[in-house]
């Protein structure tokens, strides 16, 4: 055995383990800030996986989509709105556990299944190493160009909700209370509290 | 230096071959193939690595001795001549401080951050190159393995400024996150406008590219507007002073590096000069041509009638490149400490209005206009 294939498998265990140890840290951890970084470990393993394949394109991307963005929005929202409340405790939360537990063992029972019976093409086929992203480029023009496109509409609806969930004011009312949620219309709106009768000395403010 | 792909196999490349001629020695002198190449591969990382921890010396020197000639002080005097080692005592301060934790911080956190925040940075020097051979990897996504590496960084930050357990660092690690993220994008643009010229992802063919009519091939000329671009939003992911939010000392004490001290403060210190020194050395490589002198080297063989493949001449070829790659770089580096002690600081709103509604539309607008030019102009533009 070389010393590459050697270097090899020690860094395949070394990465897997890290990226079940924290996979699981990221799920059973009660502590939600531990879990997001564990969830950017784990990311960052799954790249280092993706390395081992000859697949240094998709690392990259990876930790640039996943670690760069995914994982430091998540961090972001969890910093922003941590208030360190003590929640009150769900009644049944130990059979809920069971029963999620029962599905997750279920469904490791199936891949598993899956992973030995399958007859995989070993070894499979020659890694196309650096002509990698030229590759992934054809394909996204080419035959992916459906799913791509796809995916960008996505965003774009994703996008444009959240431009219409941050500004307010393009709403007339609130589809929930069907009350006016514009901050203008509230305020032309609302009869005043004090309504004055007589009509007021002319101040600094209202001279011409 | 280790290019092993069916490019660097194909075509012989010019210039200084280290590795090569380090194995033929070792192989000379009886080893096998496999363990000359294992005692090769240490020798470049550990090169690079001193190469670093050198350069920001240099710069902490430069950043005192300029802002001390920027406010008409002397600056450093006594530490050796002109106080050259006054970096270095700077360091040794750090070393000897008490490492403090603070009560109520999240130790393990705590104590990680700093370490996430440098190694992402040190990593990335791997696609620097300082020659056609004289890299510790021309790995083919290059560049972009840089902006993958960099986004890593804010993760310490946020790491940090969460587990110190104070308000002024939960908050500079925010805006540090925040910042981070604008910036990326339009330098990603940047650094893909320039990718589109040169057809590739990698350090070596960027400056290959930009090779031919010396200063006049030069990537500044044909993108002086993603030049501009990229500087601008290097120095904010530096964190340098236009944009040194997250540490703004009158607002935030000292943003996420508040509660440390000793060692762990000396990794951001120490990060932050490497990254600033990296970000040179990457528009060095990216607009100003990397490791080629602004005159050709092979017009100047030519005129002196000497072979560019006899040794000597390509170790001199190789020193000249050296030379120039970091001498481009330390030109930027001094832009960057003259602006850093010349400018006042942005607010937050304005830095964000900056990089969403500027200089993102901006670096669009290149990316097409490149695209087109390239399409109109093959020849110029690299088709």
């Amino acid at each position: 055995m070389s010393i590459a294939s050697t270097t090899q498998q020690i860094c395949f265990v070394v990465l897997s383990a890290t990226t079940v140890v924290g996979s699981l840290g990221v799920v059973l951890l009660p502590n939600i800030v531990y879990s997001a970084f564990l969830l950017g470990g784990v990311f960052l393993s799954v790249a280092g996986l993706y390395l081992l394949l000859n697949a240094s394109f998709v690392a990259a991307a990876q930790i640039l989509v996943y670690v760069g963005a995914v994982n430091v929005l998540i961090l972001f929202a969890i910093m922003l709105v941590n208030k360190q409340e003590t929640l009150a405790a769900i009644p049944g939360l130990l059979l809920r556990r069971l029963l999620s537990g029962a599905v997750c063992a279920g469904l490791f029972a199936l891949l598993l299944r899956v992973a030995f019976t399958t007859a995989w093409a070993l070894p499979g086929p020659p890694p196309v190493g650096e002509e990698a992203t030229i590759r992934i480029g054809e394909h996204l023009f080419t035959d992916y160009l459906l799913p791509f496109e796809l995916a960008s509409v996505l965003l774009l609806m994703a996008m444009i909700g959240a431009i219409v969930l941050a500004r307010r004011d393009v709403f007339t009312t609130d589809v929930i209370t069907g009350e006016p949620a514009d901050q203008g219309l509230i305020e032309k709106e609302r009869t005043p509290l004090l309504i004055e009768t007589t009509t007021p000395e002319p101040t600094l403010l209202s001279k011409p | 230096m280790l290019s092993t792909g069916p490019l660097g196999a194909a075509v012989a490349p010019p210039g200084l071959d280290l590795q090569s001629s380090f194995i033929d020695l070792a192989q000379g002198l009886g080893l096998t193939a496999g363990a000359a190449r294992l005692l090769w591969l240490p020798l470049p990382m550990v090169l690079v690595l001193v190469g670093a921890v050198v350069g920001v010396l240099v710069s902490v020197w430069l950043e005192r001795k300029i802002s001390a000639a920027v406010q008409q002080r002397i600056g450093p005097e006594y530490a050796g001549a002109l106080g050259v080692l006054q970096p270095l005592a700077d360091g040794l301060k750090l070393v000897f401080k008490e490492d403090i934790i603070p009560a109520r911080a999240d130790s393990v956190l705590f104590s990680l951050g700093p370490i996430l925040v440098v190694v992402p940075v040190i990593l990335s020097w791997l696609v620097v190159p300082f020659g056609q051979n004289l890299l510790i990897s021309n790995v083919g996504v290059g560049i972009f393995l840089w902006i993958a590496l960099s986004s890593i960084q804010p993760i310490g930050l946020l790491m940090s400024g969460y587990s110190s357990n104070n308000k002024y660092s939960l908050l500079g690690g925010l805006r540090a996150a925040a910042q981070s993220i604008s910036y990326e994008i339009p330098l990603a643009l940047a650094v893909l406008a320039v990718v589109m010229m040169s057809n590739s992802l990698s350090t070596v063919d960027i400056v290959a590219q930009q090779t031919g009519a010396g200063i006049l091939s030069w990537n500044i000329w044909r993108q002086p507007v993603g030049f501009v671009i990229f500087w601008i939003c290097a120095l904010a992911e530096c964190e340098r002073l236009p944009f040194d939010l997250p540490e703004a000392e009158e607002e935030l004490v000292a943003g996420y590096q508040t509660e440390y001290s000793g060692m762990k403060f000396a990794l951001f210190y120490l990060g932050s000069y490497i990254n600033l020194v990296l970000s040179a050395l990457l528009v060095s490589v990216l607009y100003l041509g990397g490791w080629s002198f602004p005159i050709p080297v092979e017009w100047i063989t030519g005129w002196l009638g000497v072979s560019p493949d006899a040794p000597l001449v390509q170790v001199i070829t190789g020193s000249v490149g050296i030379v120039s790659t970091i001498l481009k770089a330390y030109l930027l580096v001094f832009f960057a400490i003259l602006l850093r002690w010349t400018t006042p600081r942005v607010r937050i709103d304005q830095l964000l209005d900056l990089g969403w509604k500027f200089l993102l539309p901006i670096a669009l607008v290149n990316l097409l206009v490149t695209a087109g030019l390239k399409l109109a102009f093959p020849a110029a533009f690299g088709g």
